[in-house]
């Protein structure tokens, strides 16, 4: 085989370079980010209850959202009616959820950033 | 497949072709077990939204001063930018002189007021909208009570729409909007670079029992709002006591909002 030495370089060095990601972040964790929902407005509430429960929300809130806009634009509903307590909700991102979760860089962004994912909801919606 | 002894079953045609039967009927089943299934609705429409079948409008330009009040609600309830720039501007409500806004009605001889007057215009909300028959993605659609709405998470912007639409009620977003918004509305979102936007009739008034800013705007009444269907709306009775025209419609698009003569 001719060249086989530079062939069998090159491949190596492809093979290094491919693979770095895996190998170069292995055993290192990042940490976690560190949370904290105390916002003067949550405080303020008589009984801390979200429109679901965290367990529920952390999962499932990019679907609900989802299905709120649905139904929102589409139907001409807004109101939702909770799961976990009955309660009735407006349907808004930036005027139900950040009014008691006023602390966006710590109740959105911080996990997005954690888990490197970009959803484009602020291009629109205000803060 | 095995039976309790682990042998192998002795399946042949027949009982295949009777089980697929039974799996395909209970497929065909499922849908009506869930309309029966599902109970109370997770979502509801407010208790104060407004209710109607047909949303229209009556606009009676001979009451207008030109104060602006009903541009400047508009614009400020749905943070509609000020771009500055008649080729990226973006519009909702605004004002067209008659000959532009009116072009069928308007010849050599029109009396000069009329002539000179300047049309307020704003999205027709049509019966039979050319823009939502274009669209390729559904971002936009008519709504069972008219309004012909946009979903802005669906627009790729294509403009297509803006091409179909007969009156210009169409604006595309070439930049980002933000910079150009004087005064950030909190309680509504602004749009973003890349998508197509227009009057949505203040659907998110209508929802809460509100009637649309222009109309709550206007010092002098010259807008007349309500539900087409009924005939006993204020909408309704004006149109049938006053001549009334609506704009370009030989298109075929049916207009919902209509021209006090």
């Amino acid at each position: 085989m001719n060249n086989s030495r530079n062939i069998i370089i090159g491949i190596a060095v492809l093979v290094i370079l491919f693979s770095y990601p895996f190998w170069g972040s292995f055993g290192k964790s990042a940490a976690a980010p560190d949370i904290s929902f105390n916002t003067p407005e949550i405080q303020s509430l008589a009984e801390a209850q979200c429109i679901e429960d965290a367990e529920f929300m952390r999962g499932n809130h990019m679907q609900l959202l989802s299905d709120w806009k649905v139904s929102v634009v589409r139907e001409g509903n807004r109101v939702y009616v909770s799961e976990a307590n009955g309660e009735e909700y407006n349907m808004s991102l930036q005027n139900t959820c950040l009014e008691c979760h006023s602390n966006k860089d710590q109740f959105c962004d911080a996990c997005h950033d954690f888990a490197d994912v970009d959803p484009t909801c602020w291009t629109c919606h205000v803060e | 497949m095995l039976n309790k002894g682990g042998e192998v079953m002795d399946i042949n045609r027949r009982k295949f072709i009777k089980f697929g039967g039974a799996c395909a009927l209970g497929l065909g089943v499922m849908p009506l077990v869930n309309v029966v299934a599902s109970n109370n609705p997770k979502f509801l429409p407010s208790s104060k939204a407004l209710a109607g079948n047909k949303w229209g409008m009556a606009i009676d330009m001979s009451k207008c001063d030109y104060c602006n009040d009903c541009i400047d609600a508009c614009h400020l309830a749905h943070n509609v930018p000020s771009i500055g720039n008649t080729k990226e501007e973006v519009k909702w409500l605004w004002t067209e002189p008659h000959e532009n806004a009116l072009p069928y009605q308007s010849h050599d001889y029109v009396d000069e007021s009329t002539k000179n007057r300047d049309v307020l215009v704003l999205c027709n909300h049509c019966e039979n909208p050319s823009c939502v028959r274009v669209c390729p993605t559904q971002a936009t659609f008519k709504r069972k009570d008219g309004v012909v709405m946009m979903d802005y998470h669906r627009c790729i912007g294509c403009r297509y729409c803006m091409a179909a639409c007969p009156y210009g009620a169409r604006s595309f977003n070439f930049s980002d909007p933000r910079p150009h918004i004087e005064e950030v509305n909190k309680e509504f979102p602004t749009r973003t670079k890349g998508v197509v936007e227009k009057c949505n009739l203040c659907d998110e008034r209508l929802s809460v029992g509100l009637p649309p800013a222009c109309v709550e705007a206007c010092p002098n009444g010259v807008f007349t709002f309500g539900d087409l269907d009924d005939p006993n709306s204020d909408v309704r009775k004006l149109l049938a006591s006053s001549y009334n025209i609506q704009r370009k419609i030989s298109y075929g698009t049916k207009p919902k909002i209509y021209y006090i003569v």
